[in-house]
């Protein structure tokens, strides 16, 4: 045994232990790449653009502060897009959810065998397959004055003229939300389906027992038992459809006049086709503390069950 | 008592089932029916059901279109490019996490976690100058690096849960008899892992088929517009032809359609212990 060789296997051990040490963080290297340029880079230079005057157009733009959050929280359009924004997430997110446990708990009735269950239940998803193009040129054929819908309308006697589901200033927000309701509510209906499927039969066997009819079962054993997915479930729809762009901006464009305008077309308009890409990132960053904030109540709620 | 209950909550039952039957396929109904009509009969009244005029006309007018296949290449192209992209990356990250535990970890979880919290609008605005900035705008590059960042997040986690059900022999026993980590994955670990696989796989060719919002901003000419894109084109420019929208919505919704069809169990189980844990 010379030195040599002691030395050898040594070494041999030494890197070995250095590989041991990196080789994890070599798999990693890509994500890691990708995540820092792709989105810590953005977040950072989204968050800078909000405290210059005119960025990207101008070519030494002016450090100006709290200046644009100023403005924009002064600007009498941005608050109309919040109002917006909430009425159509808050009306959304009620609606996926009342709908989404309506469907799953007739999908789920002992009336139906499995394979006419599973026939229903890719009938119910339909909407969920399609694009927001899809859903938006469907749903503009649908509404037009002249659509199926007015039809309906009128010759049930429930109109009695054609209504301009998304011209008219009154109709289409209401036209917008409902569109998007339709077109989300599959994720709540999939998941409070396997929910429900998760809930011990024994539970209603012994509420059985004592009496319970349907709709004691459904507030004492039902709702409960689905409390943290449907808490999950709302708060990643709020997330969702707040940031809800391709729906509105196919079918209404934000308008008439600003009617349908939420946060997401808001901040698209600011920026391509006014150009004023500040007032645009700082829109953008009130928009990412919202969702932050949900977020984190998100996690919280995920690290809860676990 | 309870044959007069049952009675009652099956009629309940039945015409929730009715009711949810049109409510959810209605719409596709009459877009299906409505691109083998001649355009002039999309708002007739009463409204027709089945032309007597009835046209494979709109579907001939798409697919004749050079415009309207290059969508549709388009679509194709960067959604399985995106999808090799992030089976590779999410593979190598995954097996990371299930195998491995070292300073860090979390943080670089976290920072995956987090992004599925960011609104993609808030981004466009900073992509606009990167992407510019990296000579990218208006080109395939800029939608699958944008792409890979909303399908990396979800690839990663539901790979990582996969991972973590295969027992950590399979891949010690290649490495007992000499071989090295790297190849213990891909030769033991990833072909155990195809339907995990399949389903990140099927989960990113939708997100990247769908998206719209990139695809608008990050490009120009229709030489690298996606089909999302093409069919709002088309509303614009050719004054409303709505059979040739409907004919070309369907055929832009087919390969979703049949992922979803032949995938529906994995999709299902995904989508579920992706986004939320019972």
């Amino acid at each position: 045994m010379t030195s040599q060789n002691v030395n050898r296997g040594r070494s041999k051990k030494r890197s070995g232990y250095l590989k041991k040490k990196t080789e994890p963080y070599l798999y990693q290297l890509p994500t890691v790449i990708l995540m820092v340029v792709l989105l810590v880079v953005p977040i950072y230079m989204v968050i800078q653009y909000s405290f210059f005057d005119n960025v990207i157009i101008n070519d030494n733009p002016v450090f100006v502060g709290f200046q644009n959050f100023q403005e924009l929280l002064t600007n009498e359009s941005f608050w109309v897009a919040v109002k917006n924004t909430l009425i159509f997430v808050g009306g959304s997110v009620i609606a996926h959810m009342i709908i989404g446990i309506t469907f799953a708990m007739v999908l789920n009735t002992k009336y139906i065998g499995p394979k006419l269950q599973a026939m229903f239940r890719v009938i119910f998803s339909l909407p969920w397959m399609f694009t927001a193009a899809v859903i938006a040129v469907l749903w503009k054929m649908l509404l037009n004055p002249n659509g199926f819908i007015n039809f309906l309308l009128v010759e049930l006697n429930l109109s009695s003229t054609n209504l301009e589901w998304l011209a008219s200033r009154d109709l289409a927000l209401f036209s917008v939300t409902m569109i998007n309701i339709w077109a989300g509510y599959p994720l709540f209906m999939i998941s409070i389906l396997a929910g429900l499927q998760g809930i011990q039969s024994q539970l209603y066997e012994s509420s059985a027992i004592d009496g319970a009819n349907h709709i004691k079962n459904f507030f004492y054993i039902t709702l409960p038992q689905l409390k943290p997915i449907l808490i999950s479930l709302i708060l990643l729809d709020f997330v969702w459809t707040i940031q809800q762009f391709a729906l509105i901006w196919m079918t209404t464009g934000g308008g008439p006049i600003d009617a349908t305008e939420i946060l997401s077309t808001f901040i698209y308009k600011q920026g391509f086709s006014e150009y004023q890409y500040a007032m645009a990132s700082t829109s953008a960053v009130i928009l990412l503390v919202i969702c932050t904030i949900v977020a984190i109540f998100y996690v919280r709620h995920q690290r809860g069950q676990e | 008592m309870v044959g007069e209950k049952k009675w009652y909550i099956k009629l309940i039952t039945f015409s929730l089932l009715v009711v949810g039957t049109i409510f959810s396929g209605f719409p596709v109904l009459w877009m299906f029916l409505n691109s083998f009509k001649p355009n002039s009969e999309i708002f007739a009244w009463p409204p027709v059901w089945i032309s007597d005029n009835f046209t494979l006309n709109a579907y001939a007018q798409i697919l004749s279109d050079p415009e309207k296949i290059r969508f549709f290449i388009n679509s194709y192209f960067v959604a399985f490019i995106v999808v090799i992209l992030t089976l590779f990356v999410s593979i190598l990250a995954s097996y990371s996490f299930s195998r491995f535990n070292y300073p860090g970890k979390k943080i670089i979880n976290t920072l995956i976690i987090s992004v599925q919290a960011v609104p993609p609008i808030t981004l466009l605005i900073p992509y606009l100058s990167l992407v510019v900035a990296l000579n990218l705008y208006n080109s395939y590059g800029a939608l699958i690096l944008t792409y890979l960042l909303f399908t990396l997040p979800y690839a990663i986690l539901m790979m990582t849960g996969y991972f973590n059900t295969l027992s950590k022999e399979l891949d010690e026993a290649v490495m007992i008899d000499g071989g090295s980590r790297f190849r213990a994955l891909w030769t033991v670990l990833v072909p155990v892992a195809v339907p995990g696989i399949v389903s990140v796989g099927m989960y990113t060719f939708m997100l990247a088929w769908n998206e719209y919002l990139f695809a608008l901003a990050l490009t120009k000419t229709t030489e690298f517009r996606t089909v999302p894109v093409g069919i709002n084109l088309l509303m614009g420019q050719h004054a409303y032809e709505w059979n040739q929208m409907m004919a070309m919505s369907i055929l832009g919704s087919i390969p979703v359609l049949l992922l979803f069809l032949f995938f529906q169990k994995y999709f299902i189980a995904g989508m579920t212990s992706g986004s939320i844990k019972s």
